[in-house]
């Protein structure tokens, strides 16, 4: 029995079964919850398979969907070291976003759910395609619920909002969509595996300016979805205006989308391109890192606060995929895992925070550790692993990282060291705000975390804790993944072969 | 006269959907006359009346080949638009019935009229021969300018007919005019003779080029590509929303499929000369349709000017000129055909009595008021801004398919760019149906009739299969256009 295709199928049959369901009970919430999780239990049935094997793509689907002349379209997805935690992440992430919608949204909840639903089937395929089309076909089916949900649920300003998220992100995937044909016009298939045999058999070359559209275009999308300073302006604008639970989702698991974009697609269809674009990348990525950390300590709204700091933390990524070494690659990949648990978890929390006092400027809180110990601890856990503090999920990513930058230039991982310092500063700053100092004066005494209110929690902490701790259980099934991917990419370039010796991933994976 | 010329039996077979559309139109009229079938059956005539034709275009395609002496051509090619026309005509016939009962107009002259326009089209779509181009256009044309103006006491319903009577009489000069001179150089006018003329380089072929230029003209018009799209937006603001639809998708298709047809057989052999023509005036159509659509306010106004900026994707897969490139166009016509009509029937419904509520702001509250219409709607405006999973992406990534297979990249990139910025005024419909509360439009809206609810799920469930399962479709679209080299 293959996982992969109850995984992707039963969030789209979830769909369906919450759109018919009545809209005044709880049925929706039950339908949108029994989906979720069982989506999340079939997916765990896809960890054996790739733990096994991660360098190669396993419990795959493939057949015919379009088959005229001149183009034929297979519905081709798999699981490999590079997507699996990713498609984890999701399908975990999922439930909680239900969950929490249940408790704390007021109205129109079960088209909330529907919508979420439909996200969740867009990402999943999104996550797992092998096909180009397909990939292209899911990046946008991901899109148009999210859409919805920040436009239809959001703040007062969130038609702009939504409006802004959609034209940015089609402006990027168009030009993706650009490539994805001239991809086909060269190679006659949009299977991304055997567009991969054919570079590496030499049956088709692409010139270096072939190379170079071809990397511009699809960089656009993931540079969008990501997002790569300067092109992050939709972000906070998005995130602040979205219901809580659909900021939960953008930037826990949507922006992943990007950079799971630009390590599977970008690099491997366009090595020489990315290389040669490599540098200066790099230096978008730390500019993103430094200049989300500056924006972040200046907030006074939480909710922009986090978003700000994830526009830092995803620069992260982008610097450790374009250093081009396997501790790059490694902790980029883990670092996307990490993010998405300790940014979801802050949002989570900043959503408590905001039911109970009705706003989120920093100004309106003060002194609630007291009242709400356990809101504040949990905070905390969040807000470390935010920062990077070892032992908890993002110190593995972010080392990894900069240790990439430092092999690949050494004057970058300054630079982007400079990123984790400004992130304590900014966190710490803000809890000290928040939590601690002079209670602020409020009409209603303020409450703590229900038993409710920690189920979603309890998963996320846990986790938190044992990425950082226990890298054993995920690493070597993304080393594998990844050094796969960096022999692509080395194919015909001598650069990085020195750092690419046969034996580096043992040693890496050694280490640690 | 020998015994040959005397049309037989397959060429009455070839020419079934015309003779039955013709039929049932006078039978309409003549139904009406007598008086006895109450006024809202006589839709009902219509529609079957198409749906025979549609059987006979079918039963037409089992016996493919020319008729009447090489007049017409009945191919998959013909038989694919003819289907495509006469779907549409079926739609809006649907989607007028309440239309016209509301506006107390409900008369059998409407769907006659309609009924006429479509044998116009099957003409066209199906000529062989430049006369019976001209015979087709004019047909449909004249029925379409009495449609335009069809609540008579109307003024914007006046203003538009006048425009496009005035403005396409123009053009069909244009199109006359080209076709006399092609005569004189050929002294032929069968598209297959002036192929064979041009690729034996009679005449000068600056004379032949120019009066390519004028055909191109005329025909341009008529599928508004610019310089010549300037009456688009107001006829379709003027004109009842029905008749919009039917404007926007049927006579277009049409005109679009004589145009791929001449330009991809007759005019093949100066491929060379016409390709950047076409080049230039694909980019133009969508700037220009896409640009002007960003500041609309009127939700018709906004769909006319994006019927423009479609006519520039058609276009772009004219430039590619490969048979490639006429399959996609095929499929983008019929998809385009089914979204559009989808969103002027949503629009004919929310406009209320007297069409005053056609702001994009009047539909506001509607996915709260009437959530099934809206979440069709909003099907139809994801469909247009190119979302996967409906038609209208299928179409347009064919469309562009083809013009990087004939290596037009820039044109690729900058058609791209603009279906991003045209996300941008199909959205505005989907922020007011989701994002606002009801408005005074919406609040006060009756439920949809059936047939016009009849009309937006077939026009939906048409634009998804179109999306989810476009292997049968795209088969038979590059099955017949692989006629054209």
């Amino acid at each position: 029995m293959n996982f992969l295709a109850v995984v992707l199928l039963l969030p789209l049959a979830g769909f369906f079964v919450v759109t018919a369901a009545p809209r005044a009970s709880k049925l929706p919430f039950y339908y949108a919850l029994v989906s979720s999780v069982c989506t999340f239990l079939a997916s765990l049935g896809l960890i054996g398979p790739a733990v096994a094997d991660g360098g190669h793509f396993t419990s795959v689907l493939d057949t015919l969907w379009v088959d005229v002349p001149g183009m034929q379209i297979r519905v081709h997805m798999g699981i490999d070291g590079l997507n699996v935690w990713l498609i984890l992440l999701t399908t975990l992430l999922l439930p909680i976003a239900v969950w929490f919608t249940e408790n704390t949204m007021k109205q129109r909840r079960k088209s909330f759910y529907a919508m979420l639903m439909l996200f969740e089937f867009g990402l999943i395929g999104v996550f797992s395609a092998l096909d180009l089309f397909v990939f292209y076909i899911f990046w946008e089916v991901a899109l148009v619920p999210m859409y919805l949900m920040v436009g239809a649920w959001g703040g007062a300003r969130r038609a702009p909002a939504s409006v802004k998220f959609f034209v940015y992100t089609m402006a990027g995937s168009v030009l993706m969509l650009g490539s994805i044909l001239y991809l086909h016009s060269q190679t006659d298939t949009f299977d991304y595996v055997a567009i991969l045999n054919m570079f590496s058999a030499g049956t088709v070359k692409l010139d270096p300016q072939q190379q170079l559209l071809l990397f511009l275009g699809f960089f656009a999308a993931f540079a969008v979805k990501v997002p790569i300073f300067p092109f992050h302006t939709w972000l906070p604008d998005t995130y602040a205006e979205a219901p809580m639970p659909a900021t939960f989702l953008l930037a826990a698991v949507m922006s992943k989308m990007g950079a799971y974009g630009l390590i599977r697609y970008s690099i491997a269809l366009a090595p020489a391109a990315a290389q040669r674009c490599a540098s200066w990348i790099a230096v978008l990525a730390i500019i993103g890192i430094i200049y989300g950390a500056l924006l972040a300590l200046v907030q006074p709204n939480i909710k922009r606060l986090i978003a700000y700091s994830s526009v830092s933390h995803l620069g992260f990524i982008v610097l450790g995929i374009f250093t081009f070494t396997q501790q790059g690659a490694d902790g980029a990949v883990y670092q996307m895992i990490a993010h998405g648990l300790s940014t979801g978890a802050l949002f989570l929390l900043a959503g408590y925070l905001e039911h109970r006092r009705g706003s989120l400027e920093i100004s309106d809180f003060g002194g609630i550790a007291t009242s709400a110990p356990g809101l504040a601890t949990a905070f905390s856990i969040a807000l470390f692993a935010s920062i990077g503090l070892p032992t908890l999920c993002n110190f593995v990513g972010e080392f990894l990282v900069l240790q990439g930058a430092a092999i690949a230039k050494f004057s970058w991982a300054a630079w982007a060291a400079l990123g984790v310092i400004l992130s304590a500063a900014y966190m710490l700053w803000m809890y000290q705000r928040t939590f601690f100092g002079k209670l602020a004066e409020s009409p209603k005494p303020f409450a703590d975390l229900t038993r409710r209110d920690w189920i979603p929690l309890y998963p996320l902490i846990a986790l938190m804790v044992w990425l950082g701790c226990y890298t054993q259980s995920f690493m070597p099934t993304i080393s594998a993944a990844t050094s796969h991917l960096l022999q692509q990419t080395t194919m015909d370039n001598q650069v990085t072969v020195e750092l690419q010796k046969p034996h580096a991933t043992a040693e890496v994976a050694n280490a640690r | 006269m020998p015994a040959s010329m005397l049309p037989g039996y397959t060429d009455y077979l070839r020419f079934l959907p015309e003779i039955l559309l013709s039929l049932f139109g006078i039978a309409v009229m003549l139904l009406e006359a007598a008086g006895n079938l109450k006024k809202s059956h006589l839709g009902v005539v219509a529609l079957v009346g198409i749906v025979f034709a549609f059987l006979a275009n079918m039963a037409a395609y089992s016996q493919p080949g020319p008729a009447f002496q090489n007049m017409l051509i009945i191919d998959g090619y013909g038989t694919f638009f003819r289907a495509v026309v006469l779907v549409v005509g079926f739609l809006c016939i649907l989607t007028s019935l309440s239309y016209l009962d509301r506006e107390g107009a409900n008369t059998g002259e409407f769907h006659a009229l309609i009924l006429f326009s479509l044998v116009g089209q099957c003409i066209m779509v199906t000529a062989a021969d430049l006369i019976m181009v001209f015979i087709g256009l004019e047909i449909s044309s004249i029925a379409t300018y009495i449609l335009a103006g069809f609540l008579r006491d109307d003024r914007r319903n006046n203003e538009s007919a006048l425009k496009y009577f005035l403005l396409g009489s123009f053009a069909t000069g244009f199109l006359l005019y080209g076709v006399a001179w092609i005569y004189g150089i050929n002294g032929s006018t069968n598209l297959q003779q002036i192929q064979q003329a041009l690729e034996q380089h009679q005449g000068p072929p600056i004379i032949a080029a120019l009066a390519a230029a004028l055909i191109f003209v005329g025909l341009g018009f008529k599928v508004s590509v610019a310089p010549f799209q300037m009456w688009a937006p107001d006829v379709y603001q003027g004109a009842s929303a029905p008749v919009s639809a039917f404007l926007s998708a049927g006579p277009k298709a049409a005109a679009f499929a004589i145009l791929f047809r001449l330009f991809m057989t007759s005019f093949r052999p100066m491929n060379s000369r016409w390709v950047w023509l076409a080049w230039g005036c694909a980019l133009a159509t969508m700037c220009i349709g896409n640009l002007a659509a960003l500041l609309q306010t009127n939700v018709k106004r906004m769909l006319g000017y994006s019927s423009i900026a479609h006519a520039g994707y058609v276009l772009v897969a004219l430039t590619a000129s490969s048979s490639v490139g006429v399959a996609a166009a095929m499929f983008y016509l019929a998809s385009y055909a089914l979204m559009n009509i989808g969103a002027f029937s949503v629009v004919s419904y929310v406009a209320g009595r007297n069409e005053q509520h056609v702001r994009i702001e009047d539909l506001a509250g509607l996915g709260r008021r009437e959530p099934m219409t809206a979440a069709l709607l909003s099907v139809f405006m994801f469909s247009l801004i190119g979302i996967p999973l409906t038609g209208g992406f299928f179409g347009k990534f064919y469309v562009f398919q083809a013009a990087l297979n004939s290596h037009l990249v820039w044109l690729t990139v900058l058609g791209l760019i603009n279906s991003a910025v045209a996300s941008y005024y199909y959205l505005k419909v989907i922020v007011a149906i989701y994002m606002h509360e009801p408005g005074e439009a919406v609040a006060q809206l009756p439920p949809p009739a059936l047939s016009l609810r009849l009309a937006i799920w077939a026009s939906a469930l048409g634009v998804l299969f179109l999306g989810i399962f476009p292997g049968a479709l795209l088969s038979f679209a590059s099955l017949s256009a692989a006629v054209f080299k």
